[in-house]
């Protein structure tokens, strides 16, 4: 089972350290951010007991709270995430357009993963670039202003990070 | 060019840093405070100054610094807001990109006057790289003893930590933010008891938005009473507004609530018009949660004066035939553009964000988005619309927190102003996807845009 390594272990240690003695469950949110970044980008149910166990919390607490929150994702994704926005503002800039090219670009449906498991894309809702849309989050980042030509650099710039990694 | 008091240095080259913060008069707010003033002076100055909410509701903040419950031996609390989620809003995280020590240095005095020892900044998870940033800040200031223990030798001891949420419209709501910074789902809780008498690890606490917090920098470094000069009537100071939609200058813009609304809209100071010439259609000037206007309505109240961007004359005619200042999320809608697709992504929106403890909101919404994307598409009875009518009606005021109403009052806009877009849709079921309904009779046909 995959653990934390030493250095994930001291910033889980510096998260439970800011809240009251006993309150050690106030950083559920930020130890599965954590847990998810450590642990292939998904919470797998082995992850959320895990967290559950150093957190000595019930693994009910964990589940509820990962299955609530839309950033926490309980199934596998693909090693870049598109999450577009497609909320009011968003589509008044043409989100609709930049949502159906990606689709077609990387021929798959919103929430669907591509076959070699580099692309997810998820529609999301709102997340606060209204002033800089069409936009989508990409890991911890924002790519704003997007147009097609932009995404095509975006889908390119993560095929060369991936070859560039392996 | 208006008064600025919170953006005004925001352009200075390397003020994301302490130094340059400091060396352009930064943190005098804090001295100030923490060696000449008690913890009760400073409420008193927010109390003079008629500062209001800036998250959207607009209570006084005063007020309700002055509610918190001090029982003997109990720790209290300052929480920041950080959890901008309302759609067309994104002014907390321009502050915060630019300028995070402003934050900060409003932390400092606003925890010193509330005695909250351990403050803690709740931060939409999304915005992962503004935690950065504020961490960056708070390390800066502790270093350089404007936090941590026996602050200026005053005997105040303060530490700041960022919490990261997770994506969750919800936790904006200050029950549900407390819940999430708990560690558990964001369901709002029932009020009474209030965060004041029973708050986070049910102990005395304040939630504040950034920008109020922020404001209480100029507020403790001019005096209440200046502050209160800016402005007009009860909405004194500044606001920040984050302009979005089919404009020219999309962005963050710090107004003094004296200018109109079409002045901000055409004048090149501010949004520079609408894009590609364009005319104006609609408007929701407060987030996506307060009611849409139509371009007559918006320029010129129901009595035919000039509508103002203040708390006042935004919502003047009720929800009749105003709106409301809101967030300050202002989102133009182009003659080109259809609101009924538009409010069918803000239902969808709500659906979405629902926390799901009230059956009106859980299910009322999903109901609400079904019905507007069957009319969306053309696929729509005259009878949806008055059955929308009514699902909204039933949503208002029946749910523990104000999610219900923010999901119900666009719907409700968009029916009342646009009522002939909406049958346009059920008459012309072939035409409603493939061209949008226009203008009609919406926009000010005296309308002189000023500066265009």
């Amino acid at each position: 089972m995959a653990k934390f390594s030493e250095q994930q272990m001291k910033e889980f240690q510096r998260l439970v350290n800011r809240y009251p003695e006993g309150k050690q469950k106030s950083a559920l949110l930020p130890v599965l951010h954590l847990a998810q970044e450590s642990f292939g980008g998904w919470l797998s149910t082995e992850t959320m007991d895990y967290v559950a166990d150093l957190l000595q919390l019930e693994p009910i607490e964990v589940y509820e709270v990962a299955t609530f929150y839309s950033m926490f994702n309980t199934q596998p994704v693909g090693k870049y995430m598109f999450e577009v926005c497609q909320t009011g503002p968003c589509m008044l800039n043409g989100s609709d357009e930049i949502i159906s090219y990606i689709k077609e670009k990387l021929g798959i449906k919103a929430g669907e993963t591509t076959p070699d498991g580099m692309f997810t894309l998820k529609t999301v809702e709102c997340l606060g670039a209204c002033g800089y849309a069409p936009m989508m989050q990409l890991g911890n980042n924002y790519r704003e202003h997007l147009t097609k030509e932009k995404v095509d650099a975006i889908i390119e710039e993560c095929r060369n990070n991936a070859a560039r990694n392996n | 060019m208006g008064v600025k008091l919170l953006l005004a240095k925001a352009h200075i080259e390397g003020i994301r840093s302490y130094d340059v913060y400091r060396r352009e008069g930064g943190y005098q707010a804090v001295e100030k405070a923490l060696k000449t003033m008690s913890p009760d002076a400073v409420v008193e100055e927010v109390k003079k100054s008629g500062l209001r909410g800036r998250g959207g509701a607009g209570f006084p903040t005063g007020m309700k610094w002055s509610f918190i419950a001090k029982p003997e031996g109990v720790p209290r609390h300052l929480v920041c807001n950080a959890d901008e989620s309302e759609p067309g809003t994104f002014k907390d995280r321009y502050l915060m990109e630019h300028i995070p020590h402003l934050l900060i240095e409003g932390l400092i005095v606003s925890s010193f006057a509330l005695g909250s020892n351990n403050t803690y900044i709740y931060i939409r998870g999304e915005y992962a790289w503004i935690v950065d940033i504020l961490e960056k800040a708070i390390e800066e200031a502790k270093q350089n003893g404007w936090l941590g223990n026996n602050i200026l030798g005053t005997g105040f001891d303060c530490n700041i930590y960022v919490q990261r949420g997770a994506g969750a419209y919800i936790c904006g709501e200050e029950t549900a933010l407390l819940e999430s910074l708990e560690g558990k789902r964001g369901n709002p809780r029932i009020k009474p008891p209030f965060p004041a008498i029973k708050g986070v690890w049910d102990r005395p606490t304040v939630v504040n938005n950034v920008e109020t917090l922020a404001a209480v920098v100029p507020i403790i470094n001019l005096g209440g009473e200046e502050y209160a000069k800016i402005g007009v009537g009860r909405s004194t100071g500044t606001k920040l507004i984050s302009a979005c939609g089919n404009i020219n200058k999309p962005g963050v813009y710090e107004i003094d609530m004296t200018i109109s609304v079409e002045e901000f809209i055409y004048s090149e100071e501010y949004c520079g018009g609408i894009k590609n010439g364009k005319r104006l259609k609609a408007c929701i000037p407060g987030g996506s949660s307060v009611p849409i206007l139509p371009a007559n309505l918006l320029l010129k109240t129901a009595k035919g004066e000039t509508r103002y961007m203040n708390y006042e004359s935004l919502s003047d005619g009720g929800f009749a035939t105003g709106s409301m200042m809101g967030s300050g999320g202002f989102i133009v809608f182009d003659e080109d553009q259809c609101v009924v697709r538009h409010t069918y992504t803000l239902a969808r929106f709500y659906r979405h964000e629902s926390c799901g403890q009230c059956s009106p909101c859980r299910e009322g919404t999903g109901w609400m988005e079904k019905i507007l994307l069957r009319l969306e598409n053309g696929h729509g009875k005259m009878s949806d619309i008055d059955l929308l009518w009514d699902i909204q009606s039933k949503i208002e005021g029946n749910t523990i927190c104000p999610l219900g109403d923010a999901a119900a009052w666009p719907v409700a806009a968009a029916i009342r102003h646009f009522r002939d877009e909406f049958e346009w849709h059920v008459l012309h079921p072939n035409e409603a996807q493939v061209r949008n309904f226009g203008l009609a009779h919406y926009a000010d046909p005296l309308q002189v845009p000023a500066g265009a």
